[in-house]
């Protein structure tokens, strides 16, 4: 067992995966409780757009990404600004196109085809340590951010109208949890690949949410859910050579199943029904 | 002496649509002021306006300096997210929150404040309690705890009875009354029948404001507002909440 801990594409990988599950517990409640669940699927999708580009133009893919989910979400916190009706629509829009963009100039780009499958599902066993480093700064960015904002944040999840109404800069914390979510995806995209960020941002909070009716508290567990996931899905990945991304997902699944089922069973315990206290 | 808030020809609307036409109301202090009309007709938006969660297209709210932002404002529960996980203490401390100390830490102060609040209204032993599992009367009385913890000059309650059973409306009303003492309170509402021993000033809402001294509310008014005949309420002293109409429509 020690001995895999010697390589170092498995530093790297549970370096990775440690920092994911910061993010997923620090951001993710805060994108359950404000419905930004659909926002976050659009803002991943759309870093599909940034690594076509930066493959076509030869630079770093993470750059291409993070320059895409990025300037998606300052566009989607405009529109949320404006109070269209349909908003939802315009982040459809937004994933498609990104995802398009991606794949024409992935076509464009000559010569042998990059490895799309692990952006696409992401794989946490072949991240180079110059992608550990820059995850580590985004993640010290996102936690730094919410421990500052962390009232501010509070304040728009719970009550955005109140939070204007005490004179909070509400437009302004809204457009920095989307930019600090947006930070977020592109950390987790390494981990579990564009298609299951959704399921990071909101898993390890649903089991939280089971244990805790506390905010601070789901954080905290969220960070543990993660790291439990991650780190299991890691040791499938790496002894039955499973995909990493969709093992953590499933694992993570199959956790909040158990925990939601543990939690119905001592409760029916508790109060047992009339007949059976007889 | 110089009311609390002056409303001057306000006009607001949503995309094109204006919802409230050219209003002008003056809220003095020790007011109490019940706000009505027909659903759609502008009520809520109106005191948005006040609060400053929107601005208005034309016409000015000024507001009496010692203001500031001494106003208390206790939302319907539709207008915020009733499933956050948050305990009612920390719920109650948020209205401490304003935008200079929202970066810094709750102070003792806020909490101590916070605290004789909730035992004020009889929540104190519910103070570690999740919003989540109280029922809608003590939900109400939270929020007014949170509106109340800024000392605020005016308090303004978005149809605060909806979700309340009978029991919890009288508790409601008696503490209203005694808060009318300290601050001016408005209340909007779709039914003004549990307040008729307290309000001082009726304005009907819709679209544009009529506004009436106790008492001098008739249906004829009320007909333009709502745009079809409204029937007064009588339930006799005490409970009359306008002044009768001749023997025709007397109850039997």
């Amino acid at each position: 067992m020690s001995g895999i801990l010697s390589y170092e594409f498995m530093q790297n990988a549970i370096m990775i995966g440690i920092m994911a599950s910061i993010v997923c517990g620090v951001i993710g409640p805060f994108v359950v409780a404000r419905r930004m669940v659909f926002i976050s699927g659009g803002l991943s999708h759309t870093a599909f757009g940034g690594l076509g580009i930066a493959y076509w133009l030869g630079i770093h893919p993470l750059f291409g990404a993070t320059a895409f989910v990025l300037a998606s979400a300052v566009l989607i916190a405009r529109m949320e600004e404006k109070k269209l009706k349909q908003n939802d629509l315009f982040i459809g829009i937004l994933w498609a196109v990104g995802v398009a963009i991606g794949i024409i100039f992935i076509h464009l780009t000559p010569g042998y085809a990059p490895d799309l499958m692990t952006f696409l599902f992401g794989n946490i066993l072949t991240v180079p340590r110059t992608d550990v480093l820059i995850t580590l700064l985004l993640v010290l960015i996102v936690t730094v951010a919410v421990l500052a904002f962390y009232r501010g944040f509070v304040a728009i999840a719970l009550d955005e109208e109140y939070a204007q109404a005490r004179r909070l800069p509400v437009a302004s914390l809204k457009m920095g949890l989307m930019l600090l979510t947006a930070v977020s995806i592109v950390t987790l995209i390494q981990v579990v690949g564009i298609l299951l960020v959704i399921a990071l941002l909101t898993i390890p909070v649903a089991i939280a949410s089971e244990l805790s009716g506390n905010f601070r508290r789901i954080m905290l567990l969220s960070v543990l859910c993660g790291i439990i996931t991650c780190l299991t899905g890691l040791l499938i990945s790496y002894f039955i050579e499973f995909p990493s991304g969709a093992s953590i997902i499933l694992i993570g699944g199959v956790l909040l199943g158990l925990v939601r089922g543990v939690k119905r069973i001592s409760a029916r315990r508790k109060s047992p029904r009339p007949a059976e206290a007889r | 002496m110089e009311p609390l808030i002056t409303i001057e020809h306000v006009t607001y609307g949503y995309e094109e649509r204006p919802v409230l036409d050219d209003v002008s109301l003056t809220i003095a202090q020790g007011d109490f002021i019940l706000v009505i009309g027909p659903n759609g007709g502008g009520k809520t938006t109106l005191v948005k306006l006040i609060l400053g969660i929107m601005t208005p297209w034309s016409g000015a709210i000024r507001l009496r300096g010692d203001v500031g932002r001494r106003l208390g404002y206790v939302p319907q529960f539709a207008n915020f997210n009733r499933n956050f996980p948050i305990s009612v203490f920390d719920m109650v401390l948020m209205g401490c929150l304003n935008a200079e100390n929202y970066l810094r830490r709750y102070t003792h102060e806020d909490r101590e404040k916070a605290g004789a609040i909730l035992a004020k209204l009889g929540l104190y032993d519910r103070k570690g309690a999740n919003i989540t599992d109280l029922s809608g009367g003590q939900l109400q009385r939270v929020l007014i705890a949170r509106a109340l913890v800024s000392d605020p000059l005016a308090l303004f309650l978005d149809e605060p009875t909806t979700s309340m059973d009978i029991t919890s409306q009288s508790g409601l009303l008696e503490l209203l009354t005694e808060l009318q003492t300290r601050m001016s309170i408005v209340v909007v509402t779709h039914d003004p029948t549990p307040y008729a021993q307290t309000y001082r000033h009726i304005a009907c809402l819709n679209r544009e404001l009529h506004y009436h001294e106790r008492g001098e509310l008739d249906s004829l008014t009320l007909e333009r507002v709502y745009g079809c005949p409204v029937e007064l309420l009588g339930h006799g002293i005490p409970h009359t909440l306008l002044p009768g109409h001749g023997s025709a429509e007397e109850r039997p």
